[in-house]
């Protein structure tokens, strides 16, 4: 509290070209991850990223309060983030700050790309993240955490969204800024992305950089988000090995005709995941040759998804 | 508001077994589930501990601040405790402001703590009628299987008894100046709240869940370190007898005393 003058008068690198906690300018701070810690929760995951440590939960889609909310065509998706009165320093007032209403906002925005809302027409998905502690690069984490947790909560998704801050400190750029890096540095953009779409969802900056300088920062907060984003497959792969080793040990029979039909799946699988709009749940399943002329029409009526429809977005 | 529906059938069986002595998780009726306490689990915050009653779950963290004492009592500091229920603890907990709910929360385990003899807010005092410590105590709950009262209570001693406080260096001209050294607060043995629930006039300690949903109404008992009472809470629409009250603190006298053995030490 009382060292803050000492702080700001601190170099950020020093001789060896490390960080204060360390690290080189590329490498990111340790990062835990956990997925169905939250046990009333549809979906929920747990972020230690650095000193951060942040909470998601998600519900729905579920019935949408109040009514008049709905949307005819689409899911609503709310995003909330919230800060613990401890979370910081100095203790945060409970009331939600006009921060936390703008950081919610963007998260949202972050998150809404990755979902087939107009899937759910009329209903809410709700995302709750609370932060237990904030240690910088808190929004990123919160977009991290939050997809791992739409997708536990097995919500269909186009892809995950990853995020990490990069920026610019003591005159050179560097990734994932720690809370006093962020404050004292000279620039901060935080970034989330869609790592495997190359899209960027959630962009914001202050400070300031040359374009070049800029340009390099988008590169290393890229970098980071792949490595991020590895962390968040293994994390949900682990989780549903253990399901497959429970369904194992209660009943083994159960787990062999699921292989049956992956085994028998291939040339269904591909329209169905095409567009997963509810009308083509209920219809039977189609022989491959009816089901591409389905997936023909949905390409028609928009709605770029997978790797072929993605291709001439690349080429632009 | 989302309501809760309550199957006629949940009711029937819950009601049945307790005339028959049981209950639906196989407890006895004063037998408290299994407690868990993990402290320090926040490094920002001055103190903080995670508590498990059962799959209930509760985070508590401790600020400190440094401000005047109330006029009324100008030697002795401020314990303020408030509860958040953030609706990732439950479908059913919904945004906005604190309801009725969390205040009665955050009240009922700030007057167990505030009339027990285990922080003495003399000791708060850091200069007489001008600087006192503020103990801002925050509680986050996490899950809601029941009972929330007794597992927020629990977070919070864990959290008290794990909290430090920084030095002050009040200058000549009267300001406070907070210092990075810390000294732990001070206290003695904390009390501890157990929660009846009543189902069809059968009192059962630490109901779940599924037993808040079918309880008539409920009684909360905070038994402090020297085996005195320090704070009670009736609440729900239906009347307790004389009988029920007196056998209710006894029974929690009984549970306080095991669950002590399980407290950290300091």
């Amino acid at each position: 509290m009382s060292d803050k003058k000492a702080e700001a008068e601190q170099p950020l690198i020093d001789g060896k070209g490390l960080r204060t906690d360390g690290r080189k300018l590329d490498e990111l701070r340790p990062i835990h991850l956990e997925v169905g810690n939250l046990s009333r929760a549809d979906g929920s995951a747990y972020i230690e990223h650095g000193r951060n440590k942040i909470v998601a939960a998600v519900y729905g889609p579920r019935e949408l309060h109040p009514r008049h909310l709905a949307q005819s065509d689409r899911a609503l998706l709310r995003v909330i983030y919230r800060m613990a009165t401890f979370s910081v320093s100095d203790r945060k007032r409970p009331a939600p700050s006009r921060r936390e209403h703008e950081i919610s906002m963007v998260l949202r925005q972050a998150l809404e790309p990755m979902l087939f809302l107009k899937m759910y027409p009329r209903a809410a998905i709700d995302v709750f993240i609370q932060v237990l502690e904030a240690d910088g690069g808190s929004r990123c984490a919160s977009a991290t955490v939050a997809a791992l947790a739409l997708a536990d909560a097995g919500i269909p998704m186009r892809g995950l969204v990853a995020g990490v801050a990069a920026g610019k400190i003591d005159g050179k750029i560097a990734v994932d800024l720690s809370d006093i890096e962020d404050k004292i540095g000279d620039a901060d953009v935080p970034t989330v992305m869609a790592p495997e779409r190359g899209e960027i969802t959630l962009l914001q900056m202050d400070g300031k950089l040359t374009k070049k300088e800029l340009a390099t920062a988008l590169q290393m907060a890229e970098e980071g988000i792949h490595q991020i984003h590895e962390m968040q497959k293994e994390v949900l792969l682990k989780k549903y090995a253990k399901i497959r080793d429970q369904i194992a040990e209660v009943s083994p029979e159960l787990l062999e005709k699921v292989e049956e039909i992956k085994e028998e799946k291939p040339k269904e699988e591909e329209p169905k995941e095409e567009e997963p709009k509810p009308t083509r749940k209920r219809t039977k399943r189609t022989t491959p040759a009816k089901a591409e002329e389905k997936t023909k029409t949905t390409k028609k009526t928009k709605t770029p998804k997978k790797k072929k429809t993605e291709s001439p977005k690349e080429t632009e | 508001m989302i309501m809760k529906i309550v199957a006629e059938i949940d009711r029937e069986r819950i009601s049945t077994l307790l005339r028959e002595g049981k209950r639906v998780d196989g407890r006895g009726f004063d037998e408290i589930r299994p407690t868990k306490l993990t402290q320090d689990v926040i490094s920002k915050a001055e103190g903080s501990s995670e508590a498990w009653l059962g799959k209930s779950r509760v985070l508590a963290g401790v600020k400190i601040q440094v401000g005047r004492p109330f006029p009324d009592t100008p030697d002795e500091g401020v314990v303020i405790t408030s509860a958040e229920l953030f609706p990732i603890a439950s479908p059913e907990f919904e945004l906005g402001p604190p309801g009725e709910q969390a205040i009665e929360l955050a009240r009922v385990v700030d007057r167990g703590i505030r009339h027990s003899s285990a922080i003495q807010r003399s000791s708060l005092c850091i200069k007489s009628g001008e600087h006192v410590y503020l103990v801002m105590l925050d509680l986050y709950i996490l899950a809601d299987h029941g009972n929330l009262i007794d597992a927020a209570s629990l977070a919070a001693i864990g959290a008290l008894m794990n909290t430090k406080l920084p030095k002050v260096n009040v200058t000549e001209d009267g300001t406070a100046e907070v210092l990075e050294e810390t000294f732990p607060l001070e206290m003695g043995p904390p009390p501890l709240t157990v929660t009846f629930a009543k189902i069809d006039g059968t009192l059962v300690a630490d109901p779940t869940l599924e037993e808040e949903n079918v309880m008539d109404g409920r009684i909360s008992i905070a038994i402090d370190g020297d085996d005195t009472i320090s704070s009670m809470q009736k609440s729900g629409g239906v009347p307790f007898t004389y009988q029920e009250v007196t056998d209710a603190i006894e029974r929690a006298s009984k549970i306080v005393k095991k669950m002590r053995k399980q407290l950290p030490q300091r």
